[in-house]
């Protein structure tokens, strides 16, 4: 009983990750009906900045910043530089152009940082609380859960509340309609991949210093599991990401505690496998077509 | 209700490939009128529409509103200078609540305040949207998505309306409603109304211009009464 | 352009065309093949004599690049799958082969047909797992398919780690291969002998594979491509055929995984990670999707790179340690910069824009209308 605690607080702690990522990448799809398969290199450059900052300043915090700074440009330039001059006719497309990126972010880093992995440190302890003799969350673990809960609400804030948010939204629903109503459709979307990015930044920032370090393919798997759980929630469900993160983050750490580290792979594996044959549009009813 | 001629299109020629499907279209509708553009399926209505608001890119003639030409004016600015299209099939965005369509329509105003007037005024005029401020765009019915389509385009307070087939697939009943509200705001307001419809009986009973297009060419322009009740030119071009 | 409209004839008449019994010329068309495949083969025996050992094993290993690369253009160019799991297919070929001629050796069973028996069982092996991941595949599109097959790159080379007692984890199996017979004397090169045997399996398979895409089942493939729901209403079960565009690209990857472990005689996970499926992949589009000839470019591009690297790191004066990461980085990063360029201003890729250029000198020719 112990364990199946400390497993599940594990797992919700890692799931909130899962669900952050998830989060931008569910972001993107809704704004341009595109996977942003770079999504995890590009995180991951941000975590360098963040690395880089830090030890040059040695703040964790200004780091941390930093990171999040570089995500958002990073999001802005691959949309402007990039994906504007793709030829969306084919679906393949924007997903080749990603995965290039994927090799050429992955490839920079290398020559410049080396493979070898950087450790990365946290601001807070890892070290599990005891509540009546049981281990618990770590005050990281709470500092997960804060900014990722912070993160989620101040995004359904900006897109349910405000004016930039509806804009946002009126975009990517029907951009024709939009620009003729003076909405900056291509502004919009520019807005959308940088704060999709920034959220990917933050997420490689909390998951990274838990793995084996920070290195150039420091976020593939987490990438994956990240896919997982968006195809999880649906694709166009922002609390879908969310709770399939969550969802996916229990898996694992059930998985990794119960019958061993190694086949974490393989479950991620499995249960997107699964989601996709049996129901494809995720746990979360499917959007109607859209219109233009 | 000035004599100017807001809304001067010249030489307009566009397309959507090789052959241009406009051919050198002239049209001229006075500030605070209502032109009506008829015309069978296919004789380009809704591409001039189209060119004019600069969805379509024209590759020859000008577009003048109120004096200024048009010519490389994105299209998101272009409610910014007061005008404002309401597209083929209304442009209802089905995800959003009634209030976020309408709210959408004033956006882009400094003046929120007076974007917040506009806003009350229309609840104001189509009392049935103010009744299902918080429904989906998609939970609605083809009249109120017609008068939540309207109500958007009228919270920007424009100087000029284009409206593309507004009776398609409405009763009668709610094409006549809508139609005398169009007159209504024209009366009170000076609205000016470049109206496009198949339904050639009610665009013709509020307007004061009428512009027959065919494969892509105004044919004839008149004075509206004159094509709706000089019956040889009725006959000739518009079949009936 | 879009790339995988690189090579296609309207859309409808995709789905009619495959419908049609079959082409007017089928014995010409098998002609035609079995004579480039003739003369590609001489071409190949005389490089094997006329280069140095080193370059036949580059060669060799081209070859084998080939097998993967030729089977992804069908799978992706010319039916529209996105795979980025090739590599892990690749990987079961190579262990495959590893199990066979390992099993062989403990046994003490010797002489040279065994190769071709393991060679065999590796791409059986590999047909079974490509089976089994495309039935899955088959109703997945676009993302989806995409994001399960990165899934499968993934986790593939990770499960050599978890049951590490059969596939001996991180170092990998030997590859235990016969040297070249005595007939052929005793100073034959052991590198010209590896040419012959990749070349040999390569053209066969590519043989195999350009008269499918001649055939009625190459015109399916495009047909559901291009427009799936004409395909279905032509009659065109579409499931089955996209299973079997995946099986027949699992085939040659694991033909292609297999020689790439005879040539190396060892396998080991690093080799068959997520970058070479990415590799692969990217390979294939530079070359340009959908047509067999980009599929060569492809390959002769996945062994140049990494060469042309070598050589330039070592122009530069760097340090050791810089060196060795400039060079092992440096062909992802120009693949990357290539592939994004590509696909923005030619998606055609290499084949595409010979294509192009071939057109317009012919066009060019006096007495000739466009």
């Amino acid at each position: 009983m112990d364990r199946f605690v400390f497993l599940t607080l594990d797992g919700l702690s890692r799931g909130a990750v899962y669900a952050a990522f998830a989060l931008a990448l569910v972001l993107i799809w809704r704004a341009a009906r595109v996977v942003n398969f770079a999504q995890g290199a590009m995180a991951v450059a941000a975590a360098y900045v963040a690395y880089g900052v830090a030890a040059a300043t040695g703040s964790y915090w200004l780091g941390f910043l930093a990171a999040l700074a570089a995500g958002l440009l990073l999001g802005a330039v691959v949309d402007r530089a990039l994906m504007r001059h793709i030829d969306h006719a084919s679906p393949l497309n924007p997903v080749i152009v990603a995965l290039g990126l994927v090799l050429l972010i992955q490839a920079v880093l290398g020559m410049v940082y080396g493979s070898e992995f950087r450790p990365a440190e946290t601001p807070f302890s890892r070290g599990a609380f005891s509540v009546g003799g049981l281990a618990v969350l770590s005050p990281y673990d709470l500092f997960v859960f804060a900014t990722v809960g912070v993160v989620v609400g101040a995004l359904a804030w900006i897109f349910a509340r405000t004016a930039v948010g509806l804009r946002m939204r009126a975009a990517a629903f029907a951009p024709e309609v939009s620009r003729l109503l003076g909405v900056n459709v291509g502004g919009m979307l520019t807005l959308g991949w940088a704060l999709a990015s920034a959220v990917g930044a933050l997420a490689a920032m909390l998951v990274i210093p838990t793995e084996l370090g920070l290195h150039p393919h420091a976020m593939d798997l987490v990438f994956v599991s990240a896919f997982t759980a968006a195809v999880v929630g649906g694709l166009d469900s922002p609390p879908g990401a969310v709770v399939g993160g969550l969802v996916v983050g229990l898996l694992l750490s059930y998985v990794s505690g119960y019958a061993g580290s190694d086949l974490t792979p393989l479950a991620v594996l499995v249960l997107l496998l699964a989601v996709l044959l049996v129901r494809p549009g995720g746990l979360f009813a499917p959007v109607a077509a859209r219109r233009v | 209700m000035s004599g100017e001629d807001l809304l001067v299109v010249r030489g307009l020629v566009a397309g959507y490939g090789a052959a241009p499907v406009l051919h050198a279209v002239d049209l001229t509708v006075p500030a605070g009128t209502i032109a009506a553009v008829v015309g069978a399926n296919g004789a380009g209505k809704t591409t001039l529409l189209r060119a004019v608001s600069g969805m379509l890119r024209p590759s020859a003639g000008q577009v003048l509103l109120d004096g200024d030409d048009l010519r490389g004016t994105p299209v998101e600015q272009l409610v910014r200078r007061g005008m404002a299209h309401v597209p083929e099939g209304r442009g209802v965005i089905g995800e959003l609540t009634v209030d976020e369509n309408l709210r959408l329509g004033g956006l882009w105003r400094r003046d929120r305040a007076d974007a917040d007037r506009a806003l009350d005024e229309v609840y104001q005029l189509f009392e049935p949207l103010a009744r299902r401020r918080r429904h989906l765009g998609h939970q609605l019915s083809g009249g109120e998505r017609q008068m939540l389509a309207l109500g958007r385009a009228l919270v920007g307070r424009p100087r000029l309306l284009l409206l593309d087939e507004p009776s398609l697939g409405l009763a009668p009943r709610v094409v006549a409603r809508a139609m005398a509200l169009l007159r209504q705001l024209r009366d009170t307001t000076g609205l000016t109304v470049l109206l496009v419809e198949q339904n050639v009986r009610s665009a013709l009973s509020i307007a004061d211009q009428g512009v027959v297009m065919s494969l892509g060419r105004v044919v004839t322009t008149a004075p509206a009464e004159r094509l709706r009740d000089d019956v040889e030119l009725r006959h000739a071009y518009l079949g009936f | 352009m879009s790339a995988t409209r690189a090579a296609t004839p309207p859309r409808q008449h995709s789905a009619d065309e495959a419908r049609q019994a079959g082409p007017p010329h089928r014995g010409g068309t098998l002609l035609r093949h079995l004579a480039v495949v003739a003369v590609a083969g001489l071409l190949v025996f005389g490089l094997s004599y006329a280069v140095e050992p080193f370059r036949n094993f580059q060669l060799a290993t081209v070859a084998a690049y080939l097998c993967a690369t030729a089977g992804l253009t069908v799978l992706t160019g010319l039916n529209g799958q996105l795979s980025l799991g090739h590599g892990a297919l690749m990987a079961t070929g190579a262990y495959t082969v590893a199990f066979g001629q390992n099993a062989f050796a403990d046994r003490g069973f010797t002489g040279h047909w065994l190769l071709p028996i393991s060679l065999a069982a590796a791409v059986l092996t590999t047909v079974v797992v490509g089976a089994v991941v495309g039935v899955a595949a088959a109703r997945l599109r676009g993302p989806y398919l995409a994001g399960v097959t990165l899934a499968v790159a993934v986790v593939v080379p990770a499960l050599t780690v978890t049951f590490d007692g059969v596939f001996n984890g991180e170092q990998g199996l030997s590859v235990p291969v016969e040297p070249p017979p005595l007939a052929l004397g005793a100073y034959f090169p052991y590198e010209r002998w590896q040419l012959w045997i990749a070349a040999g399996a390569t053209l066969l398979a590519l043989l195999l594979l350009a008269n499918l895409v001649r055939s009625r089942y190459g015109r399916t493939f495009r047909a559901v491509r291009d427009d799936e729901v004409a395909a279905r209403l032509a009659g065109i079960h579409v499931a089955r055929t996209q299973v079997l565009a995946f099986v027949v690209s699992a085939a040659t990857a694991g033909l292609g995984g297999a020689l790439l472990a005879v040539l190396a005689q060892s396998v080991s996970p690093g080799a068959f990670s997520l970058t070479l499926s990415l590799f692969l992949l990217m390979a294939v589009v530079i070359g340009g999707l959908g047509r067999l000839a980009g599929a060569v470019w492809g390959a002769v591009l996945l062994v140049a790179l990494p060469d042309l690297s070598h050589s330039v790191t070592e122009l530069l004066t760097l340090s050791p340690a810089a060196a060795q990461r400039l060079e092992g980085n440096l062909p992802l990063a120009i693949f990357g910069v290539t592939l994004i360029v590509v696909m923005i201003a030619a998606p055609g890729g290499v084949q595409g824009l010979l294509s192009r250029l071939g057109r317009a000198l012919l066009a060019r020719r006096p007495g000739r209308r466009s």
